[in-house]
């Protein structure tokens, strides 16, 4: 019946069409005594769910008053009866406020919680069957019949039955409640596991649950629960595992071209993220001070502006330095040194020794729970779209332009490039200037994720060369493997190590895997290795 | 002094097996790492195989060279000449096959040094020298002697030690350079300086990579008089391309192909060989 | 005829040279005393406290760089994780440090601040015995040393060289920085060990016992020299270049570089052991930042500041370098970095052989000399 008049009422678009609420219903709210208010409230949401909503609000924001022996809301200067919901005129001189204390509140809200369940939108009931999942009580049973009767959303709907058999564990009946406890058992909720736990333990010497059979079936939900968390908890680490690979990836791919494609022990790798990433902070600056409407687009125009950066700066190591100390390797390691501890005091001096703030743009907030204890947030699954896309940039420059066909002559065999007429010089310069390019789009990602300070370089740069030693000098997919590997393994490690303890763990790997396979992953073969 | 009177094993010298006695017995007892010389032959390759990355640098590659014997190896560019040198030195494991030296020890089982140690010499193809060190410090450190780290602290030069880097000094022209850096020396003196150091290691067996390569007619004149002058008491592995110098050397010449044995015989027999021209010529 | 031992360690060096060594130790032991001690502070000839913990502290770096030189300039092996070795050379003797404090501590208890302060009741095993010095004088010697020979062993077995090495002793040490500033470790975490106060019951900040730690350092630094200079004249330091310049040839005349490599690698890090041992009194304090990765650069700075491949030039090299820093950084901090940076770049660039090289180079101008710039492996007196 009531139904058919809900409809009837949305049909006709009115608020006062609602049937009032009986006033012997309201009376008992504004009763001194915490009890009678509470089981006031429960009889008012069981009675006239609809109607009641405006009424228990107002109780809640502390509006709600007793005129005399009516209660009213006080909406400012004006006051509606809460019964009928009309406005009285004129409005009554003195109103007394009713109040609530804390347990009352907490009655309240997860009536308002139950009661927003048949509202007619279909976000105020999900959150609202959320709400009441975690609340849901024996007192709760009737209303929530009602509501699964009545809802239609497959999702709401489970989600809603999951309610009931919580609401149901209270049950005085052992045979409703194994059902709730066998339904319960579907969940991949932690905080369902933790409300089924004390059904299979003891007080005292007496069990929690006296029924052996709920109690039996408790042991299985939790057991199914646990498996479904596990996973899920599995499932999360791989994850952030994957997004740490992936920045691994972005702070190693540069390293990649400049040591593994050509050679050149760049210690100033490090430096080279940093500048892509204060390009982004930059470019975070400009827009706040000339395009304050498109703030939240500064990261795309950071990654062109990142990349020419530190290109620059690549092109000019290289042309200053890097070039006269091509075959001396141990020399280029200790001149690119001084040359990472210059760029750091020029970063200092520019920008002061302070981290600076990047905010992450509002597209990139939040995330997606996929689930109630996994959520993917956006940076990490963008970083790691990113990677993929420098990545596979990186391949096609290798692999399909005329550069990348150089820089493979060059590094091959450089006086026979130089006859076939390959301006190595130049190509010494736009490769290094390439792989320094990349590192700066790295330190852009970087930028989302990280602190940006001058000394930000220096926590990369072991963590570079790992990567592309581990993955075997010279070999992109070998670099790619090795920083995957090194990020899924860490973070699996740091689950039952703690984090720096992990990466000690992860270093010694390397090193002793080093030994076992000095040319990495992917080793190359042949009588042209050791020369 | 000769060079073969210089590299006559000294009596007192108990590594060396007696070059003479060399009818097959039953019965001789070797001490371990010791040569057995018993059948004539000082080294067996068996099946060697080595790929790289699915290349096959050597193919079933079988060799047998006798002691004293100077066997010249030749073969186009790519036949696995310098392969087949790393298998026996120990740079590369044959990924099959063996290598034996005498009838008793597997080289395959060795380190470069211990192969070194027990009397295989070997000289690259471009001329490795010491160029840090003086040309005296370079046959110094070659010389056969205890190479263990803690002899070398406290080794000192005897004057027999003296003698006979002055005597290879004499040998290899380069007395007047001796206290010059390695460095320094002309192309053709590095390479007798690397022959050099070769013969002060005393080795049973010497490879030589292409040991004329860069040197003037004269010189390389008289590197062939020197092989010759070693073969019989030693026997030499020269690989070559220098055809006038394998036909000076004399001796049997093996064509190595796409890793493995084409020809072997004489240098007339092998030049007349249609397969060889062949491979030489192209097709 | 073998000549003994002794005698050919004197004839390591020449006259001149031992001249030089002999000026050098009475200015150590007997005039810097004098005029720290005996001299009012007035004199002008009086050497202030911060002069001798400053040039103390440098002797102890000269003794790294030497150490250093061995291995990069005459081995050819670029170590980025010597300062390991030197700061578990100094945390194990900060261990004596620490249990001669006593009960001196700010919470008076037998056992170091740190470990109060975290809760432990009792001393962790591996500080057995950190209360008697020559237990902890071993310890200093032999810890490093095992480690060393430990990771060498493996690293040289698989033929590790050049830059893969450097980066794997870069890893090596930024494994143990990261070790050491956990607390549960048991040195003490951030803050190391610091506010000593005695040292074989006497007390460390009186001058008399600075005088002594700077003769010391001065000592051991004379000592590492000679054993250097022995090491690089003898056969041994002629097979140790040969390594470098051509390490197969080395091995296809029967040398096994690995033990050789090992041997110098692990004395260099003893050595290295030692000169942590002396700084960490000196200067007062060890803590995990010693272990960074910029701290083992820098070492390679010093050595090629002062030229590599010789055993004068990593002396010089540490004292300028150092008497740079700390004179930057009191009157420009912040232009520190910018002259480092730029020795490091200036020195790989123009001078490959270091201000002994130019040295070298400037004074073959006058006498036209050339050809004998490479590094000296023979000795003089040969």
């Amino acid at each position: 019946m009531r139904t058919i008049g809900l409809l009837l009422c949305g049909w006709l678009l009115s608020a006062s069409c609602l049937a009032a609420i009986d006033p012997a219903l309201l009376k008992p709210l504004a009763s001194e005594d915490s009890d009678t208010k509470i089981a006031a409230i429960a009889a008012l949401a069981q009675a006239a769910p609809e109607e009641a909503l405006p009424v228990l609000k107002a109780l809640a924001d502390n509006s709600l008053a007793l005129a005399g022996e009516r209660v009213v809301i006080v909406d400012g200067a004006r006051a509606l009866d809460a019964a009928s919901n009309t406005e009285i005129k004129p409005a009554p001189v003195a109103a007394e406020p009713i109040g609530i204390n804390n347990r009352v509140r907490r009655e309240l809200s997860a009536a308002l919680a139950a009661l927003r369940l048949f509202s007619g939108e279909r976000a105020v009931r999900w959150q609202a069957a959320q709400e009441v999942t975690l609340s849901a009580d024996a007192k709760m049973l009737p209303l929530l019949d009602k509501a699964l009767a009545a809802e239609t959303d497959p999702e709401i709907k489970t989600r809603l039955q999951l309610a009931h058999a919580q609401a149901s564990l209270g049950s005085t009946d052992a045979g409703v409640r194994l059902d709730a406890v066998r339904t319960l058992g579907d969940s991949s909720d932690p905080r369902v596991r933790q409300l089924l736990i004390p059904l299979t333990e003891k007080r005292g010497d007496q069990w929690f649950e006296p029924d052996s059979a709920v109690r039996a079936a408790a042991g299985t939900s939790i057991r199914s629960i646990e498996q479904r968390l596990a996973w899920a908890d599995n499932l999360g680490r791989a994850f952030t595992g994957l997004s740490l690979g992936s920045i691994l990836l972005l702070a190693a791919l540069g390293l990649a071209i400049t040591y593994g494609v050509m050679g050149v022990i760049n210690m100033a790798h490090g430096e080279l993220l940093m500048v892509g990433a204060y390009s982004a902070w930059a470019m975070q600056s400009v827009f706040r001070a000339y395009l304050p409407g498109a703030l939240d687009w500064y990261l795309l125009a950071a990654i062109p502006v990142g990349f020419l950066a530190a290109a620059l700066v690549g092109v000019l190591m290289e042309r200053l330095v890097i070039r006269h100390l091509y075959g001396r390797p141990l020399e280029t390691l200790l001149a690119t040194w001084g040359i990472s501890l210059f760029l750091m005091q020029v970063a200092r001096t520019l920008f002061g020794a302070q981290n600076v703030e990047v905010a992450n743009p509002v597209w990139m907030a939040g995330g997606i729970e996929l689930l109630p204890n996994l959520m993917l947030p956006w940076n990490r699954i963008i970083i790691v779209g990113f990677s993929i896309a420098v990545l596979a940039a990186m391949w096609a420059i290798l692999n399909l332009t005329r550069l990348g066909m150089f820089v493979r002559a060059v590094t091959q065999n450089r006086p026979m490039a130089g006859c076939v007429g390959v301006p190595t010089g130049r190509v010494d310069t736009l490769a290094f200037g390439l792989g320094a390019g990349i590192a700066g789009l790295g330190g852009v990602a970087l930028s989302q994720i990280a602190n940006v300070g001058p000394d930000m370089g220096t926590g990369y740069i072991v963590d570079s060369f790992m990567v592309v030693v581990l993955g075997g000098v010279g070999q992109l997919a070998g670099a790619v493997w090795a920083a995957l590997g090194l990020g899924v393994f860490t973070k699996f490690l740091e689950g039952w190590t703690g984090a720096v303890v992990a990466k000690i763990v992860v270093l010694v790997f390397i090193i002793i895997f080093i030994q076992k396979r000095p040319q990495g992953l992917f080793a190359l073969k042949g009588r042209f290795v050791e020369s | 002094m000769n060079a073969a009177a210089l590299l006559m094993p000294k009596p007192q010298d108990e590594d060396n097996p007696d070059w003479d006695s060399g009818t097959a017995e039953l019965g001789h007892i070797l001490k371990p790492g010791q040569l057995d010389l018993s059948h004539k032959v000082i080294l067996y390759l068996e099946d060697i195989t080595v790929s790289f990355d699915g290349f096959r640098a050597l193919n079933k590659l079988s060799l047998a060279i006798d002691a004293g014997e100077l066997r010249c190896i030749i073969g186009p560019n790519g036949a696995g000449k310098t392969t087949m040198m790393d298998v026996i030195t120990g740079k590369t494991r044959p990924d099959e096959g063996t290598v034996f030296f005498g009838q008793t020890i597997d080289l395959t089982r060795l380190s470069e040094p211990e192969i070194a140690h027990i009397g295989v010499g070997r000289k690259f193809q471009k001329p490795t020298i010491f160029e840090n060190h003086t040309v005296f410090e370079n046959l110094e450190l070659a010389m056969k002697t205890d190479k263990r780290v803690w002899r070398s602290l406290f080794a000192q030069l005897d004057s027999a030690a003296g003698d006979r880097i002055a005597e290879t000094l004499q040998l290899i022209r380069l007395a007047a350079h001796a206290d010059r850096l390695a460095g320094l020396l002309s192309h053709g003196q590095k390479q007798w300086l690397e022959i050099g150091m070769l013969l002060m290691q005393e080795p049973k067996l010497l490879l030589l990579d292409e040991p004329v390569a860069g040197m003037t007619d004269e010189e390389t004149e008289r590197t062939g008089e020197l092989f010759l002058s070693l073969a019989g008491k030693h026997s030499l592995v020269v690989v070559e391309h220098d055809m006038a110098f394998v036909k000076q050397l004399g001796g049997k010449v093996t064509v190595l192909h796409e890793g493995s044995l084409l020809a072997e015989g004489t240098l007339e027999e092998v030049q007349a060989d249609a397969r060889v021209i062949e491979v030489y010529l192209g097709r | 005829m073998r000549t003994p031992f002794l005698i050919r360690l004197g004839r390591s060096f020449d006259a001149r040279s031992w001249q030089l060594v002999g000026l050098f130790a009475a200015f150590a032991l007997v005039a810097v005393p004098i005029m720290h001690l005996v001299l009012p502070p007035e004199h002008p000839l009086h050497l202030s406290t911060y002069f001798i913990t400053l040039t103390g502290k440098i002797l102890c770096y000269a003794i790294v760089a030497v150490a250093m030189d061995l291995i990069w300039g005459y081995g050819g092996i670029l170590s980025l994780g010597h300062g390991l070795f030197f700061a578990l050379g100094g945390y194990a003797f900060g261990m004596y440090l620490m249990r001669q404090i006593g009960r001196d501590g700010s919470y008076q208890s037998e056992l170091p601040d740190f470990m109060v302060f975290l809760d432990w009741k009792e001393l962790p095993w591996f500080w057995a015995g950190s209360d008697s010095f020559l237990w902890v004088a071993l310890l200093v010697l032999v810890v490093p040393a095992l480690i060393a020979f430990v990771f060498g062993y493996f690293a040289f077995r698989s033929r590790i060289k050049g830059v893969y090495f450097s980066i794997i002793t870069q890893a090596l040490t930024y494994a143990a920085m990261l070790l050491f500033f956990r607390n549960e470790t048991g040195f003490g975490g951030n803050n190391g060990f610091t506010d000593f106060k005695r040292i074989l019951g006497y007390s460390i900040t009186a001058p008399e016992t600075r005088v002594v730690l700077f003769g010391l350092s001065a000592l051991a630094l004379i000592g590492t020299l000679l054993l250097a200079r022995y090491l690089v004249t003898s056969k041994y330091g002629r097979v140790l270049t040969a390594i470098r310049d051509a390490e197969s040839r080395v091995m296809f005349i029967g040398y096994n570089p690995l033990w050789y490599k090992l041997f110098v690698w692990t004395l260099s890090a003893m050595l290295c052991a030692i000169a942590g041992a002396l700084y960490v009194p000196q200067v007062g304090i060890i803590n995990p930042s010693e272990m960074s990765v910029a701290n083992s650069i820098e070492i390679a700075i010093w050595v090629a500041v002062g030229g590599r491949g010789t055993l004068i030039g990593p002396v010089i090299g540490a004292f300028i370098v150092n008497l740079a820093k700390s004179w930057f950084t009191v009157s420009f901090p912040e232009y520190w970095l910018f002259f480092l940076g730029t020795l490091f770049i200036v020195a790989t660039l123009y001078l490959p052989q270091g201000v002994v090289g130019l040295w070298f180079k400037l004074r073959a101008g006058f006498r036209r000399e050339g050809g004998e710039l490479a590094p000296t492996t023979r000795g003089a007196g040969a």
